[in-house]
């Protein structure tokens, strides 16, 4: 079965980003979203947790990105940037939706 | 009875879109500043990504409300503390926040810094400074 989970809450603030990477297995897809992209900037102390999940796919949603003045250049390498409606495809796709709220 | 003029400082703590703590924040140091009392802002924690530049949120449909801590300066409110280690811990540094200023009336208007980066142990004693911390 394969998983999406999202996390929206700051990585720096709330336990949600380390309780998901915590419990996303091999073969599963992560995405950040709202406060949850601040874990997908290069250079923080969340970057070595993105680095060490193996077989893990991460996404990060551009609108939220873009409003919180993080250019695609200031994202971890390996993280997809999508759109709103490349959220929605990652949800169709994926057998069920895990969220870290 | 005499005018006692206060030290205030706001610690702000939160991320500005995902809550609504970093707004109300702003709101309420306009409004406190005024009555002319000697206030200060510190930043740390979350609270450093209030003032990153580039933020763009036509994607989100939200007001960005970034611009108006550039009118700070125009109220009297131009001490700005920003913690160091929080800007590290997030991989930012001084180069990813907004360019804040003032002018200095007594200087022919001279335009100054209003963020000053402070270390922890420094953002500790302005803290014990004060007379009224609000927190946000």
């Amino acid at each position: 079965m394969s998983e999406l989970h999202t996390v929206n809450k700051s990585p720096f603030e709330k336990s949600s980003f380390d309780s998901c990477m915590e419990h996303a297995l091999e073969g599963s897809a992560v995405l950040l979203y709202e406060d949850g992209v601040y874990a997908a900037i290069k250079g923080s102390a969340a970057e070595g947790k993105v680095k060490m999940a193996q077989g893990v796919k991460f996404y990060a949603l551009g609108p939220d990105l873009r409003a919180r003045g993080l250019s695609d250049e200031r994202v971890t390498d390996g993280i997809e940037i999508v759109d709103y409606a490349g959220f929605v495809d990652l949800a169709a796709e994926h057998d069920k939706v895990v969220a870290w709220v | 009875m005499a005018e006692q003029i206060k030290n205030f400082l706001y610690l702000n703590r939160r991320a500005p879109y995902g809550t609504i703590y970093a707004w109300e924040s702003l709101e309420v140091v306009l409004i406190g500043a005024a009555f002319d009392q000697k206030v200060s802002l510190a930043f740390l924690d979350d609270g450093v990504f209030q003032i990153v530049k580039g933020q763009d949120t036509k994607g989100v449909e939200m007001k960005n409300f970034s611009p108006t801590y550039s009118a700070l300066g125009d109220y009297d409110v131009n001490q700005l503390y920003v913690e160091r280690e929080s800007l590290e811990e997030r991989g930012l540094s001084i180069d990813d926040l907004m360019h804040l200023t003032w002018e200095d009336e007594d200087e022919d208007w001279a335009e100054k810094d209003s963020i000053r980066v402070v270390s922890r142990a420094e953002l500790a004693r302005i803290i014990e400074q004060q007379d009224v911390v609000f927190s946000f």
